[in-house]
Order: C-alpha cells, then structure tokens, then sequence
C-alpha cells in the first residue's frame, strides 16, 4: 500500500489565494505541481513569485503574507510534502 | 455547549442568549459582545471575506482553548460575512458560566483571537475608494497580552 503522502502528492497541490492576494494573482484557486526543490511554504512563495508579473505583484512583500496547510495557520519554514491545500493571505481583519 | 455558525444573515442576541440558557439552572452569567459595522470615514459598506472551512476550524479551536482556560457551560460565537452596511450586526460572541469573571475574560480572550487570527478580511467601500483594511498593532497586542507575547505577523519571512 502506498503511503498517503505518495497519494496526495499524486492527487496535486492545491493553492488558494484570499483578500488582495487573490486579487493580485487574479484567480481564486489553482492546482499546481512545483518542482521537487521545493520543500518549504517560504520557497513556495519564492517559486510561486517568479511565474509572472501577477505572482511577482501579489508576492513582492513575502513578509506580510500568511500561509495556512490544510486550515492550519504555518511559518514559512513548514514543510509542503503532503499538503492537499495550501491558503496565502494578507493579515487577518476579521472581528 | 458550543456554538459557531458563520453566515450571511444577522443574528439575534436575545435569541442567541435564550438558545444557550434554555433550561439550564447551572448558569449564574452571560457575557455578549456584538462587533457593528461603522460609519465613520464615509463609509459606505464593507465587504468580509472568509476562508470557509479553515474560518470555522480555527473559531472552534479558540473556543476549545477558552474552555480550557475557563470554567464555561456555553459558548457561541457567529461571525457574518458578505456585505454589510453601517449599523449592521458582524460578530457575536456570547459566554456563560456559574460566574462572571469567566464570562467576562473568555468572550474577551475570544474577540481579541476572532481579529487576528481567524481567517476574515474586511474590504471598505467609500465614495473615492475601494480598499482592504490594514490590520492593527493594537489589535495584536490585545491578543499577546494572553499570552505575554504578540503573534508573528511577518509569518512568512
């Protein structure tokens, strides 16, 4: 039986993008498959800012922006391998 | 008890408090807190956005972490998203327990964590503008103070 991480690797990452994040990138959501250098959120967010103009725009102050696997709030040095989703964000405003 | 519903229509208190009391001869105290849309700086609306899902997984584990922390026999917390208008309803958060001071503190404790860590964006509308609300140092420092330090907004560096 394969491991579930070979499964969800398999099945795809998804991306999800809110607030003007999502704006910037110009889509809500997408699937994407980065390439096995990889391994971090921090280096996703690297990787994620160099596929266009609109990446570059949305991600240009990595700091400010947050992530979450899997609806789990996570820093930028969490690891990807099994992620089914990974959310980026602004700072939260809610309440 | 616990309760976390996020919706598009407004909730009630009174309803809200008597859903939570109904019955019960344990409860000496409720505490509510009800966030409202204003209408200063020429607003004209605002817009909340969530991440459904997450939203709804992150309320529940601060709720579970103020019951932790507190002796409560209820809680309910709605939190509204969509458009909203000046004097509308966003956010309530209500509490219950043998006494006060556990009331008090937890709804307290559950607001400050509701604006920053709960995944809600606010986008404002005014006449000449269109934007998202930036988040607020004083809004972090509320939430450290329960645990002696601000949460990390540069979480992604």
């Amino acid at each position: 039986m394969a491991p579930a991480r070979v499964i969800a690797y398999l099945a795809g990452m998804k991306l999800i993008y809110f607030a003007w994040v999502r704006e910037r990138v110009g889509k809500p959501e997408e699937d994407v498959d980065p390439p096995a250098g990889i391994t971090t959120v921090g280096e996703l967010v690297t990787w994620l800012a160099g596929r266009g103009e609109e990446y570059a725009y949305a991600f240009e102050n990595a700091k400010v922006i947050r992530a979450a696997i899997d609806h789990t709030h996570v820093r930028a040095d969490a690891h990807i391998a099994g992620a089914r989703e990974i959310a980026f964000f602004p700072p939260m405003t809610g309440g | 008890m616990m309760t976390i519903r996020l919706q598009r229509e407004d909730f009630d208190l009174a309803d809200e408090i008597a859903a939570l009391t109904r019955g019960r001869t344990d409860i000496g105290a409720v505490a509510s807190f009800t966030g409202i849309c204003r209408g200063d700086d020429q607003m004209a609306a605002m817009t909340l956005e969530h991440y459904p899902g997450m939203a709804e997984a992150e309320v529940a584990r601060h709720v579970e972490e103020a019951q932790a922390r507190w002796p409560l026999l209820g809680v309910t917390v709605i939190h509204r998203y969509g458009r909203l208008v000046p004097g509308d309803n966003i956010v309530l958060v209500v509490t219950a327990a043998a006494h006060r001071e556990p009331a008090f503190a937890a709804a307290e404790f559950l607001m400050d964590y509701l604006k920053t860590r709960a995944p809600f964006w606010k986008k404002e509308e005014r006449a000449e503008s269109v934007q998202w609300v930036a988040p607020k140092g004083t809004d972090d420092a509320a939430a450290g103070r329960w645990t002696g330090s601000a949460p990390r907004r540069d979480a992604a560096e």
